[in-house]
């Protein structure tokens, strides 16, 4: 073979293993599902959502796991929201090139990559300790909100950057102030990007264990944090932010380190419903930017 | 007057804005100064010379001895073996999609790698524990049930979208006429790819890399599932280790009293931690802007 063959060889074998190397991670993903559902999809049932975790393999459930995932989302959302919307509005469309605009946004991509365990040592430092909030639902959601903060940020004012100029220039032709013309006619517009980053955010929250860990929450826990809404004046209780909590990937954790097989099983099944959250919070998230990008056309 | 409560319901506004964006970094402040804080205390007790020359970490034990090094071994080798495993698999994909693959390919694989880094790492411990290490077992009977190999592999999987994703971004912003210059001397797609576009997007790959390698040196569950917690000074990938992150968990799991030695160990290997990735990740964002400036 000569030397012009060689590369020809060369160029088009390449193509295969390109292709190979490519497709290799789905085949990964297709075969650790699979193994997943053969292991857990018998144990998911009623008894699952509604048991407590059990010494017995068969009886074990992720009751108190779900409801504390759900209570930590829930105010997770709530701090971290709101709170990353204003940081980009900031840095989008107030902030002025000066060094404190640069450091701000340096900092901010450099937290975006601080592993998630020093944010559970951030989290032990200040809450449980020094704010005395203990291993409490408030210690953990206060901090992954810190955790996924830099998410809600970047995706937001990237959201915001897509908004085209002639927008803001037409509402303030019309004597709208600053505010106004952010309020009405750039947020508005930038909401399904906005939404993408929030949901993306959330999703990456779902599944932190290491930072939850850390902070001491329990790994095996048969209560429930108190009920947000009561049978008595004043109908809602606030008690339920100071109880202890675990979520689905710690519990998952806590059976994946049993040594007894059975309790694989239920790992197996709590991950089933895990991988079910993730996966239905990142198709909306494309779902989302999809039918956006098909809508508007600047 | 109307116009003058406007104006002051702008201000405050503005100001409410500026603090949120303020508050990132109070959130740097708060971590340096919380790891800070408990590591002044560690190192009151024990010398920084033997926190970074001793090769034994025991503090768990009777006879405590306070050596990093064990620890860092443990995370430099599941490290190295992820980026064996991502950097090959993970440059190549680039290629193909940025160089090789049509829009509508490249359009429908991006997404559905994305999937694979949105995976709970929870779920990729579980993997390697359940999956990865019997199946190696197979290869290499005196494997034990806690490895570094396992892992390792596993968390090189977890990365592989990242590298393949922004060296691919970076691949992309390569200009056209580049290429066609190659291209009218005879190269051949592959010559294009791997002598005038990679070299050309190399700060924005190498970006990636060390993007890869911080997320590995920082990655807690898969180790603290799959590679035993026996902090060893080894290179060895058949035999259980115990990664700096893997020991945070540890103690975390522990009911540690605050205000013990035990208990202030977990900053001082949290601060290390938190050292090496900050320096990785400046070097990734320099590098990155470096290659936004190029083209």
């Amino acid at each position: 073979m000569n030397r012009n063959k060689l590369s020809k060889w060369f160029d088009s074998s390449f193509y295969i293993i390109g292709f190979a190397s490519t497709l290799i991670g789905l085949a990964i993903l297709a075969v650790l599902i699979i193994d997943i559902l053969i292991d857990g999809a018998g144990r998911l049932g009623w008894q699952f959502f509604t048991s407590y975790p059990s010494r017995k393999p068969e009886a074990a459930g992720i009751l108190s796991a779900w409801i504390g995932t759900v209570w930590i989302m829930v105010l997770t959302a709530l701090l971290a929201v709101p709170l990353g919307i204003m940081a980009a509005i900031q840095l989008e469309e107030y902030s002025k090139k000066s060094w404190l605009t640069n450091l701000i946004e340096i900092n901010i991509a450099n937290l975006a990559g601080v592993p998630s365990i020093i944010y559970g040592l951030l989290g032990l430092g200040l809450f449980v300790r020094v704010m005395s909030l203990e291993r409490s639902v408030i210690s953990g959601a206060a901090t992954l909100a810190i955790l996924v903060l830099p998410i809600v940020i970047l995706s937001t004012r990237e959201a915001i950057r897509a908004i085209p100029f002639s927008i803001r220039e037409a509402s303030y032709a019309l004597g709208a102030t600053k505010w106004q013309t952010i309020r009405h006619q750039v947020l508005p517009a930038a909401l399904p990007g906005i939404m993408t980053g929030i949901i993306l955010a959330m999703s990456r929250a779902v599944g932190e264990t290491a930072p939850l860990i850390t902070i001491g929450a329990l790994t095996y826990v048969a209560f429930l944090p108190a009920s947000p809404i009561t049978y008595e004046f004043p109908f809602i209780s606030f008690q339920g932010l100071f109880d202890p909590f675990t979520v689905l990937p710690i519990q998952i954790f806590n059976w994946v380190s049993r040594p007894q097989k059975g309790f694989f099983a239920d790992a197996a099944a709590g991950i089933i419903v895990l991988l079910i959250i993730t996966f239905l919070m990142n198709a909306i998230a494309v779902w989302i930017r999809h039918k956006h990008s098909k809508k508007i056309r600047w | 007057m109307s116009k003058q409560i406007r104006r002051l319901k702008e201000r405050l506004i503005e100001g409410a804005l500026l603090l949120s964006a303020l508050f990132s970094i109070f959130i740097t402040a708060g971590i340096i100064a919380v790891l800070f804080f408990e590591t002044f205390e560690f190192f009151k007790e024990v010398s920084i010379i033997e926190f970074l020359t001793d090769t034994q970490w025991t503090p768990l034990f009777a006879e405590k001895h306070f050596g990093i090094l064990p620890l860092f071994a443990g995370t430099l080798l599941t490290t190295l073996i992820a980026v064996i495993v991502a950097i090959p698999i993970g440059l190549t994909s680039a290629i193909y999609l940025s160089e090789y693959a049509s829009d509508r390919v490249r359009t429908a694989v991006k997404p559905a790698l994305e999937i694979l880094a949105a995976i709970p790492t929870v779920v990729y411990g579980y993997f390697a524990l359940l999956l990865v290490t019997p199946a190696l077992q197979m290869i290499f009977p005196d494997l034990s049930g806690f490895n570094a190999l396992s892992p390792g592999i596993v968390m090189g999987i977890m990365i592989i979208p990242i590298i393949s994703s922004l060296s691919e971004d970076a691949m992309h912003a390569v200009p056209m006429g580049l290429r066609e210059g190659a291209y009218a001397l005879g190269s051949t797609r592959l010559q294009v790819a791997t002598r005038v576009v990679v070299p050309a997007a190399f700060s924005g790959i190498a970006a990636s890399f060390i993007l890869g390698i911080s997320r590995a040196v920082g990655e807690t569950m898969i180790v603290a599932i799959a590679a035993g917690q026996q902090p060893r000074l080894t290179m060895n990938p058949f035999v259980p280790v115990e990664t700096v992150t893997a020991y945070i968990v540890q103690v975390s799991l522990g009911d540690t009293p605050t205000g013990t030695i035990e208990y202030r160990t977990i900053f001082a290997v949290g601060i290390s931690l938190f050292v090496v990735t900050f320096g990785l990740n400046m070097i990734s964002y320099w590098l990155r802007k470096r290659f936004r400036e190029e083209y």
